[in-house]
């Protein structure tokens, strides 16, 4: 009798401990999905929010490039023709888009092109100088309200004060729409034009020249740095309370806030050293101080890895300790430094708060390129497409983080490549 | 022109290397001697007192030159008598007009005149910069050429030079802690002339605005920075509730349970959460957190600004778990196997074992993990400044706005900056708070996982 209670209890007990387990490890694997649940919900989001941007909207519009309204004739000089009166040509066109149209209605239409238009007027009459006197059908690029409308992303449906364009010319769009006069083309602009006011016209070359000249002087600076640290703490150094302060030194930097490293580009390299503010150079400077501890780390565990026999073979056979150390350890050891320096870099890339620190913040229409030339960076420009208050600017700022993680993905690539390539396990 | 003086570097160096090899040579053969090293240490010691100096020279002229001529040229300017000068907006559009000849138009003939004494100065500049290259180049080979006796151990030298060089690379670290330590003391130290510390420390008010023009009537800046320190604890406890058990979870189910192909799946996954850019965050928190928060809170009753502690919290969290499980895990998987294997041979199961034995051995790894974790949390800035607002709000409901330590430097550094205003120098003393308190979490995390790694060695 009592052991069947017993047995009873313990088969019972059994149960709620196994089911305790089951739960246990339940829980573990609901944390890892959830984990990496965000990391697919936050990649869905990018993409879903970015790929509009890679399209930009076009008009079809006509243009009568009259000699008498561009004040230029057809023998013209290449000169004159830069001066000719492009802005009347698109005055026309714009009087002229819809059939009677009043003074305030082409006030409306005028908003519906983008700034870009008189340009855009003036390139295809420079490209094609024989058109004069004629009248063409050119495709010009849509403003940015237009086109947030026809990708669905600013919506018709609040109520007219809130919206960028009022009734009439969602009338307009929509008629363009219908008469087929309006597409959807990929934007080259995105990738060939740098930072500006107007969303449509604003892309991402400019920063990304940025970003890959900062990433430059953070090569430059921390690799034979890192090395030249890592080879001697690692090989060199005696072991005493000097190395150790190095040491100590190294580990706790790593961990100062990215933001702190600003500051001190700020307060040294920029006020006391009077470097030229904006630059590549200040950011990758300021960029490769701190991530000097991440690649020195790295480059001391590739050296660590080399097998001692290999230095003492050398020493056997008469070398000095710096001929062993740069003859034969430091060459087995560069891919594995290699590795850490391009993860150092990567972690370089995606950095923003001590950029704009350093002031490479300030709005850079044009593609810097020099390494003391004004530019913005990636990252500093997803913060400022971000906080932007245009609606247009937030496809951008997803985009560019799209061409972001892209860069990321591929030094990650190398980074592993070379990694499983040239890393010897001994 | 510092591209072609690099490139007059390296043919003055290439050159050198050339000239030292043919020169001990020489040397050797004429006293019928052979030379004490090999002619490469000879090549490389000529080259080395060739590129020193040289190098020397450069960093000098590229850090000093614009400030030296900046500072002529505003000394030399002509002031006009009554006239009010901005020194900053003065320079710039000097160098505009030197650099753009077409600016000049309509600009006053002092600035003109100021242009191109600022041209001319660039010029002599220029010109004494190859200079003076070429000449400490030519000196430095001359002096190393005058040691290239076959009975001068070059190896020796160049050894001992290479050891010094080394040093000076591992040095940078150290240079790097004492110029931030002594930028963000120097500065907060013209901080603290005009606000007083306990001001700083212990006031609730933080109203940074201060009159920019004399005479402007704008009320008294304050500086008590406690709302500030409060937000920032505020989002950093939202992101560890969120950090804290799914990191840990994460890590142990990655360390007991999964089988190691899910492993090998799920850890390069998780680097890749680590890998993304704060302002990716930032923006995610921005786009699709920040409006569900609103919206949640919304439902439930509360009114939620479109910014809060609450979305930056989250995303932060969601940031740091990669941090912690990848710490944690470490720390879980170094505990010994003999451990494990004693409570699985009396009869416990894995939950048990993990909670009675593994996570008590592993517990102060595991607060090292969190400790650094949330000075990770606590010196974030990109994921607040898009996601948690301005407003130095001293509230613990995690659905308003408010602002925190990182936050205010950048704004208070974003746009005008003189550092003549508290407003500004502002900016270094709460990033010494930062500095200080992240360092001080950092520290205590290294002892204690370095104690703990001892105990289990």
């Amino acid at each position: 009798m009592n052991n069947s209670i017993a047995k009873e209890k313990i088969v019972s007990l059994r149960k709620k401990r196994s089911l305790e387990d089951m739960r246990f490890k339940y829980y573990g694997f609901t944390a890892m999905c959830l984990s990496l649940a965000v990391l697919v919900f936050l990649l869905y989001t990018i993409f879903s929010k970015g790929y509009t941007a890679f399209q930009k909207t076009i008009v079809l519009l006509e243009v009568d490039y009259n000699q008498e309204v561009l004040k230029l004739t057809p023998d013209s000089s290449d000169e004159d023709m830069e001066k000719g009166k492009f802005f009347r040509v698109k005055k026309q066109a714009i009087e002229n888009f819809f059939p009677d149209l009043s003074k305030s209605d082409i006030k409306l239409v005028k908003k519906l092109f983008s700034i870009n238009v008189d340009k855009e007027i003036k390139d295809y009459f420079l490209d094609n100088p024989e058109v004069i006197n004629t009248k063409q059908q050119i495709w010009v690029t849509a403003h940015s309200d237009v086109d947030q409308l026809l990708k669905g992303n600013s919506r018709r449906d609040v109520p007219e004060d809130r919206r960028k364009l009022n009734d009439i010319q969602l009338s307009y769009v929509d008629q363009l729409v219908e008469e087929n006069r309006v597409k959807q083309v990929f934007n080259n602009f995105f990738f060939t034009k740098a930072d500006s006011r107007h969303p449509e016209i604003a892309g991402v070359a400019g920063s990304f020249m940025g970003s890959l000249f900062t990433l430059f002087t953070v090569f430059i600076l921390s690799f034979p740095i890192a090395i030249g640290a890592s080879v001697y703490l690692e090989e060199f150094a005696p072991k005493n309370r000097i190395t150790e302060l190095i040491e100590v030194n190294i580990s706790n930097l790593a961990a100062v806030p990215s933001i702190v490293f600003g500051l001190l580009g700020l307060g040294v390299l920029l006020n006391v050293f009077g470097l030229p503010r904006s630059t590549p150079l200040v950011g990758g400077s300021v960029l490769a101080l701190m991530t000097l501890p991440t690649i020195i780390i790295a480059c001391r565990a590739s050296l660590k890895a080399v097998p001692p026999s290999i230095k003492e073979g050398a020493l056997a056979v008469g070398a000095t300790k710096t001929q062993a150390v740069f003859h034969h350890v430091v060459p087995l050891a560069l891919p594995g430094t290699l590795t850490g320096t391009i993860i150092g870099l990567a972690q370089a890339l995606g950095e923003t708060a001590p950029l704009i620190m350093i002031g490479m913040i300030a709005f850079i229409p044009n593609i810097p390129t020099g390494l003391t030339e004004p530019s913005a960076a990636l990252p500093v420009q997803i913060y400022l497409w971000v906080e932007s208050a245009e609606r247009g600017f937030q496809e951008k700022s997803a985009a560019a983080i799209m061409v972001i993680l892209i860069f990321l993905f591929m030094m990650n690539a190398i980074a592993v490549f070379l990694r499983n390539r040239f890393e010897r396990k001994w | 022109m510092f591209f072609w003086s690099l490139v007059l570097i390296a043919v003055g160096i290439f050159s050198s290397f050339i000239y030292g090899r043919s020169r001990i040579k020489l040397n050797s053969k004429k006293q019928g001697t052979k030379s004490k090293s090999l002619p490469n240490y000879y090549a490389q010691y000529v080259l080395m007192w060739c590129l020193f100096p040289a190098l020397i020279v450069y960093f000098s002229w590229a850090i000093f030159q614009e400030q030296i001529i900046q500072n002529i040229v505003i000394s030399n300017f002509e002031y006009i008598e009554g006239a009010v000068y901005n020194e900053g907006l003065l320079l710039a559009e000097i160098r505009n007009v030197a650099n753009n000849p077409s600016f000049a138009d309509g600009k006053s003939i002092e600035i003109i005149n100021a242009a191109s004494h600022y041209s001319s100065l660039r010029q002599i500049s220029q010109i004494s910069f190859y200079t003076s290259i070429i000449i400490i180049m030519l000196l430095g080979a001359l002096y190393a050429s005058q040691k290239l006796k076959p009975d001068f151990h070059a190896q020796h030298t160049i050894e001992k030079y290479i050891q010094y060089i080394l040093i000076f690379c591992s040095s940078v670290a150290i240079f790097t802690t004492i110029g931030i330590v002594f930028s963000l003391i120097f500065e907060s130290l013209r901080f603290f002339a005009e606000v007083s510390i306990f001001e700083f420390l212990f006031s609730t008010e933080w109203y940074p605005f201060i009159p920019i023009r004399e005479g402007q009537t704008a009320a008294e800046g304050s500086f008590g920075a406690v709302p500030i320190f409060a937000g920032t604890f505020l989002v950093m406890v939202v992101a560890m509730c969120v950090a804290a058990p799914l990191g840990l979870l994460t890590a142990i189910y990655l360390a007991e349970y999964a089988s190691q192909r899910v492993r090998k799946i799920v850890k390069p996954l998780l680097e890749i959460l680590a890998g993304i850019p704060t302002i990716v965050y930032g923006f995610f928190a921005f786009v699709s957190v920040a409006p569900f928060v609103k919206a949640f809170g919304q439902s439930i009753g509360i009114d939620a600004s479109p910014t809060s502690a609450l979305a930056a919290g989250m995303v932060m969290g969601v940031m740091i778990i990669p941090f912690i499980s990848s710490l944690s895990d470490d720390v879980i998987n170094s505990v010994p196997q003999s451990l494990r294997e004693a409570s699985l041979g009396i009869g416990a199961n894995k939950a048990e074992t993990i909670k009675k034995v593994i996570l008590p051995a592993a517990l102060p790894g595991i607060v090292g993990a969190f400790l650094l974790a949330i000075s990770r949390a606590i010196g974030e800035t990109m994921i607040v400044v898009v996601a948690a607002g301005t407003a130095p709000n001293l509230t613990g409901n995690p659905f308003e706005n408010v602002t925190t330590v990182t936050v205010q430097i950048v704004v208070a550094l974003i746009g005008d900056q003189e550092f003549d205003n508290p407003r500004t120098l502002s900016a270094f003393a709460l990033g010494l708070v930062l500095f200080v308190i992240t360092l001080f979490l950092n520290i205590i995390a290294l002892q204690i996982v370095k104690r703990y790694r001892e105990r289990y060695e």
